[in-house]
């Protein structure tokens, strides 16, 4: 398990060496380039993976936000955007990470064939702190609805990202934040 | 009679949503410094951090809390002696409407729950009605957030069932949310009645404040019981770890058949919003 107060700075894209050397219980700080995409963006882009269409955004080699944001007041750039479930998107995963998806954020635990999937391919799943939305936005620095516009919140947005704070939960050697963390501070025998 | 003129409910609700949305309950916002001194995680007490700077932020900046500005649930408790200018129902989802778009508040409410289309005003509001004594009305107002209410269970336990067994139902319906619900929860329960009636209450215990000891003597230990219970979990703030998995639990109880005893479990995340209006026919 990294330890939490060597905080590691990442520059998108995502190569190997990055995927190599972060791990679970690393907090990180995120700069570049990510696509959000939650319920009904994530059944329309595997929707279009099967139809053999091509996707809105190049995926290979990026990483997509659980988080569907507030409307932006017109002094700002976005609204709130914290991460939302990301157990809803899970049945979506395998396909996208096949696609060259490298790196999701969002907030709580992937099923047992997402953690799998992700060490398979080499990728990462990072959470995000729910609920904080309104810290986190002042990280977004750019943000352009590129998809689906008719789905409003849940529309694929652009988002150039600077320092976004978060902690690595799944690493390419299958590791889990979550059960780490929690098996630690249990003393519940159930 | 008085009159409640409907065009001060809509007023009040269009400023008290936005309100509510950008500031957190003050016994909750107490409740997470006081976690975040004694967390024994250091992950944890970053994240607590997080959470108060972002307090902070939403406050100053007026902006929401969470993105997930939630599906809005009032219990109107209508005084019986009351007389209305217009249609309450209209006031309330106008105020709603209203509020959410001056306000730049995520709509996060679909027309069908089948075909999924958005209805981009963040409305219908679900609306509980009461009538009570007297010519007063009362607003119980929540924003709910879909993450900790997807968590949210019930269960027709067995009457016969021990104080321990349904602790331990409570404990794992909390155990099961992890992450989901982010914790630091709080965790509203309601015992009794029938099916719908304890899920009523249990949503009700969450208006309450945490730091309010319960009237009834023989719940309030079992809520400090169920704390302590929880808070032994681990989960922790996040999920990522700690003894802040709950920051308070809530317990509402009425009375039910001989044949049943219904357990609901109503989570809340740290984003606890909800406000109280009272309306009468001054106005306010």
């Amino acid at each position: 398990m990294g330890k939490v107060d060597k905080m590691k700075k990442i520059n998108l894209p995502l190569d190997d060496k990055t995927l190599k050397e972060i791990q679970a219980g690393d907090e990180v700080r995120l700069t570049g380039t990510i696509y959000t995409a939650r319920d009904q963006a994530h059944k329309r882009l595997v929707e279009t993976l099967e139809a053999g269409k091509e996707l809105p955004f190049e995926i290979k080699g990026s990483v997509i936000y659980y988080v569907g944001p507030a409307p932006n007041k017109p002094d700002k750039v976005i609204g709130s955007a914290g991460p939302t479930t990301s157990y809803r998107m899970d049945p979506f995963v395998e396909p996208l990470l096949q696609a060259g998806l490298k790196g999701m954020i969002g907030k709580g635990a992937r099923s047992e064939a997402v953690r799998e999937a992700i060490k398979r391919h080499n990728a990462v799943y990072f959470a995000a702190v729910g609920g904080a939305a309104a810290l986190i936005a002042e990280h977004i620095k750019e943000a352009e609805v590129i998809a689906y516009p008719e789905l409003g919140p849940e529309a694929i947005r652009k988002l150039y990202v600077e320092d976004l704070p978060l902690f690595v939960v799944n690493d390419t050697e299958g590791n889990d934040l979550y059960e780490q963390g929690q098996k630690k501070f249990s003393n519940n025998t159930n | 009679m008085q009159i409640i003129k409907t065009e001060e409910i809509e007023n009040q609700i269009a400023k008290k949503v936005q309100k509510v949305n950008f500031e957190l309950p003050e016994d909750v916002e107490k409740a997470i410094r006081a976690a975040h001194d004694r967390e024994n995680s250091e992950v944890g007490r970053k994240i607590l951090k997080q959470i108060l700077d972002n307090s902070e932020i939403a406050n100053n900046e007026r902006v929401p809390l969470c993105q997930d500005t939630g599906l809005v649930v009032v219990y109107a408790r209508v005084g019986q002696d009351l007389e209305f200018d217009g249609s309450l129902e209209e006031a309330i989802n106008n105020g709603v409407r209203k509020g959410y778009k001056d306000g730049y508040l995520r709509k996060s409410v679909v027309k069908d729950p089948l075909d999924r289309e958005n209805t981009g005003t963040n409305t219908p509001v679900i609306i509980h009605y009461d009538l009570i004594e007297g010519s007063e009305l009362k607003l119980d107002i929540a924003t709910k957030g879909g993450g900790s209410e997807n968590m949210s269970q019930i269960k027709m336990m067995k009457p016969t069932v021990s104080r321990a067994e349904i602790i331990d139902y409570i404990v794992q319906v909390v155990k099961e949310s992890g992450a989901n619900a982010c914790p630091p929860l709080i965790v509203g329960v309601g015992i009794g009645g029938n099916f719908e009636k304890s899920a009523l209450l249990a949503k009700e215990s969450l208006f309450e404040r945490i730091d309010q000891v319960n009237p009834d003597s023989k719940l309030e230990k079992l809520e400090a019981d169920i704390l302590e219970q929880v808070n032994q979990l681990g989960i922790g703030p996040q999920g990522l770890g700690g003894n802040t998995t709950a920051l308070g639990v809530n317990i509402k109880s009425y009375p039910c058949h001989i044949a049943s005893m219904p357990v609901a479990v109503n989570l809340n995340c740290h984003s606890a919003r909800h406000i109280s209006l009272v309306f009468n026919g001054e106005g306010r």
